[in-house]
C-alpha cells in the first residue's frame, strides 16, 4: 500500500467520523457531543446512533453493489436503483405488507421482487443474445416507473392505515422501525459486501473485458450469476428497511475511482467509507434542513446524484 | 518437437447457430511460430477461441500437453496458454502495473495479494516489451503502439508456454507493427515460447512465421512452410484476388504484391 493511499484512507476516515459526530449532535433538538452522554439524553442518542449504524449499512451495501454491477457489465452507469431492481424490491415487500406478513418475511419478499424485476428488465433489454449497455439503462428505467407506479397504487387503495404513512418506500428512510429488522438486514448486507469483496480480482479482470478474464482463468457466467444474486439480495434487504434510495451506488464509487483508482481490492473498502459518510451527512441534511419535517433522503440523494448522472451519460457518449 | 496443442476435428461457434469451424484438425510443436491467415469471416478468431477455451467445440476436442482442455481447470489452463487480443478497449484507468500484475491471476488463489515474485514478474514482462517506463501510467492514456505492448506484458506475465495473438497489430503503424513482431520472433527463439498469431498482412506472416495455416470457409484451405502456402494459386483461389509472388529480396521468403483491379482490366 502507498503511502499516498494510506493517507487518503485515512482522511476518509476522518470524514466519516466527523459526519458521525455531526450526525448524533444535530436534529430536531441539537445537542452538544458532551450533554449527549448525560443520562436525560440516552434515548435520543440511542435512536441516533441507530440510524447513522443504518446509513453506514445502507451506503456501503448500496456503494458496493453498484460497484459490482458496473465491473460486471463494464458500464459505469449500472446500478440497483437504475436497473429497477430497487423499485422491484420495494413493490415485492408493499405487496407482502399489505398480506399482513410479519416483518421477519419482508426481505425474502423485497428479494423475490428485486429477482423478479432483473430477469424482467433483461427480457425486456437483450437483443439476441447481446444486452447493450444502453439499452439496459432504457429498460432499467422504464420498469422501474413501472413498478413505482404499482407501488403508489397499491398503497393508496391500501385500507391498511400504517402503509398510507409508507412514502419511504418511494424515496426512502433511515428511520429505523424495527430493530430486529435492521439486525438482519445488517447481517445481510454486511456478509453479502464480504462476499463481493472476495470476487475484487475477479471484477478487476472482467472490468477489461469478459473474454480477457476467460483468459484470466476467470469463470465469467458463473461469477456474474453469483454476482447478480449478492447485489440483488443486499439491495433486497436494504429497500425493505429503508425503501427506495437512488444515485449513492453510481456517485460515490464514480468519485472514488477517481480517487483511488479503479482497482477493486481498494476501491471497495474505500467506497464503503465514503457512501457511508455520504448517507450520514444526507440523512443529518434530511432530518434538519426543513425541521421539524423529514424529508425523504432519497429526495436529497437525487438531487445530488442526478447532475452527476448526466455529466456520466455524456462522458459514456463521448467516448462511443 | 513434440506436440503441445491439438485440435483433434473440431467444429464450432457461437451459441447453437451453424458452425463456422468446420472439421479443423491441427497440430502446434512446442516452439512453433504459427501464423492463420484466411479471408474475413473464414473463422480466424473463432478457431482461436475455440482454441483457448473462450468456446466450447460442438464436435471433436482440443487438448494441451495430451489432456482435454475443457475438463482443465480454467486457471491451469491459462496458467500455460496467454491470449492477446486485437484491441482492447479499457472504460476504466487501471494503472500500467495494475494491468500486467492481473496476468498473475491465474497463479493467485482467491483473495491472496500479490507478493514480490508476482511484482517481479510483471516488471520482467514489461522490460521484455520495452514497457517499464510506462508503469505508472494510466493505461486509457497511453497510445495503441503502448498499449498493446502492455497487453503483451500482461500476457507474459502469466508465465505461459503458449502465447495466442488475434491480429495484434492491425491497429498499428509498420513501425510499431515490426516492434511487436521482432519482439515475438525473440520471445520464441529466447525463452522457447510457442506462438500462434492470426494475421490479416500475408507479407507478415511469410516474414516471422515458420508455419502458415490457410483457412477458407471455416476449414482449412491448406498448411505448410510460407513457400509452400502463400503461392499464387492459393492466394488467388481462397481471396479471389489476382496477385503477383515473389521473393523478399533481403530474407527470400514469398512476397505478395498486389495487382489493382484497374491494372487487370487495362491488360485484358
Amino acid at each position: 500500500m502507498t503511502s499516498s493511499l494510506r493517507i487518503k484512507i485515512l482522511v476518509l476516515f476522518i470524514m466519516l467520523a466527523f459526519a458521525v459526530v455531526l450526525g448524533i449532535t444535530k436534529g430536531s433538538v441539537n445537542i452538544p457531543l458532551l450533554e449527549l452522554f448525560l443520562a436525560e439524553n440516552r434515548q435520543i442518542l440511542y435512536l441516533r446512533l441507530l440510524r447513522i449504524f443504518l446509513a453506514i449499512i445502507a451506503g456501503s451495501g448500496l456503494a458496493v453493489s453498484g460497484i459490482a454491477l458496473q465491473g460486471i457489465l463494464r458500464n459505469p452507469l449500472a446500478e440497483p436503483y437504475l436497473l429497477g431492481t430497487s423499485s422491484g424490491a420495494g413493490l415485492g415487500a408493499v405487496i407482502a405488507i399489505i398480506m399482513g406478513v410479519g416483518s421477519f418475511y419482508l426481505p425474502a419478499a423485497a428479494f423475490t421482487g428485486a429477482i423478479l424485476s432483473i430477469i424482467l428488465v433483461y427480457a425486456i433489454a437483450k437483443q439476441g443474445n447481446r444486452i447493450p449497455a444502453q439499452s439496459l439503462i432504457l429498460s432499467g428505467a422504464i420498469v422501474s416507473i413501472v413498478l413505482s407506479g404499482i407501488i403508489v397504487f397499491f398503497i393508496s387503495m391500501s385500507t391498511n392505515e400504517a402503509l398510507h404513512g409508507f412514502m419511504w418506500w418511494l424515496w426512502g428512510s433511515l428511520e429505523v422501525y424495527d430493530v430486529r429488522l435492521l439486525f438482519m438486514v445488517s447481517i445481510v448486507v454486511l456478509s453479502g459486501i464480504a462476499a463481493i469483496y472476495v470476487f475484487s480480482q475477479d471484477l478487476n479482470a472482467m472490468s477489461i473485458g469478459e473474454e480477457e478474464a476467460i483468459h484470466l482463468g476467470i469463470k465469467t457466467e458463473t461469477t456474474k450469476k453469483i454476482l447478480f444474486f449478492i447485489t440483488s439480495l443486499i439491495t433486497a434487504s436494504l429497500v425493505s428497511i429503508s425503501g427506495i434510495i437512488g444515485f449513492v451506488g453510481l456517485i460515490i464509487p464514480h468519485i472514488m475511482r477517481f480517487i483511488v483508482g479503479p482497482n477493486h481490492k481498494v476501491l471497495i473498502p474505500c467506497s464503503c467509507l465514503a457512501a457511508a459518510t455520504f448517507m450520514v451527512l444526507c440523512d443529518t441534511i434530511s432530518r434538519t434542513a426543513f425541521s421539524p419535517l423529514e424529508i425523504p433522503i432519497g429526495v436529497i440523494t437525487a438531487v445530488i446524484g442526478a447532475p452527476i448522472f448526466v455529466i456520466l451519460l455524456k462522458r459514456s457518449q463521448g467516448v462511443k | 518437437m513434440d506436440v503441445l496443442l491439438k485440435a483433434d476435428n473440431i467444429s464450432g461457434g457461437y451459441n447453437n447457430k451453424e458452425a463456422v469451424i468446420r472439421d479443423v484438425s491441427l497440430e502446434v510443436k512446442r516452439g512453433d511460430f504459427l501464423g492463420i491467415i484466411g479471408p474475413n469471416g473464414s473463422g480466424k478468431s473463432t478457431l482461436l477461441r475455440l482454441m483457448t477455451h473462450v468456446l466450447i467445440p460442438q464436435k471433436g476436442k482440443v487438448t494441451l500437453e495430451g489432456k482435454d482442455i475443457t475438463r482443465m481447470n480454467l486457471k491451469e489452463f491459462s496458467r500455460k496458454a496467454a491470449f492477446v487480443p486485437q484491441e482492447t478497449l479499457i472504460n476504466f484507468s487501471f494503472k500500467v502495473q495494475e494491468i500486467v500484475l492481473m496476468g498473475r491471476i491465474p497463479h493467485l488463489k482467491r483473495l491472496q495479494f500479490e507478493t514480490k515474485k508476482d511484482f517481479l514478474a510483471a516488471e520482467d514482462a514489461l522490460s521484455l516489451t520495452d514497457a517499464l517506463y510506462l508503469k505508472d501510467k494510466e493505461i486509457d492514456r497511453l497510445s495503441s503502439g503502448e498499449r498493446q505492448r502492455v497487453i503483451i506484458a500482461k500476457a507474459l506475465a502469466q508465465e505461459p508456454v503458449l502465447l495466442f495473438l488475434d491480429e495484434p497489430t492491425s491497429h498499428l503503424d509498420i513501425g510499431h507493427q515490426i516492434q511487436i513482431l521482432d519482439l515475438l520472433k525473440k520471445l520464441n527463439q529466447e525463452k522457447k515460447l510457442t506462438i500462434v498469431i492470426v494475421l490479416h498482412d500475408l507479407n507478415l506472416v511469410s516474414e516471422y512465421c515458420d508455419r502458415i495455416v490457410l483457412l477458407n470457409e471455416g476449414r482449412i484451405f491448406c498448411e505448410g512452410t510460407p513457400s509452400e502456402v502463400l503461392t499464387y494459386q492459393n492466394i488467388e483461389a481462397v481471396y479471389k484476388t489476382i496477385v503477383v509472388v515473389n521473393k523478399n529480396p533481403i530474407s527470400f521468403k514469398p512476397y505478395v504484391v498486389l495487382v489493382s483491379g484497374n491494372r487487370v482490366c487495362r491488360r485484358d
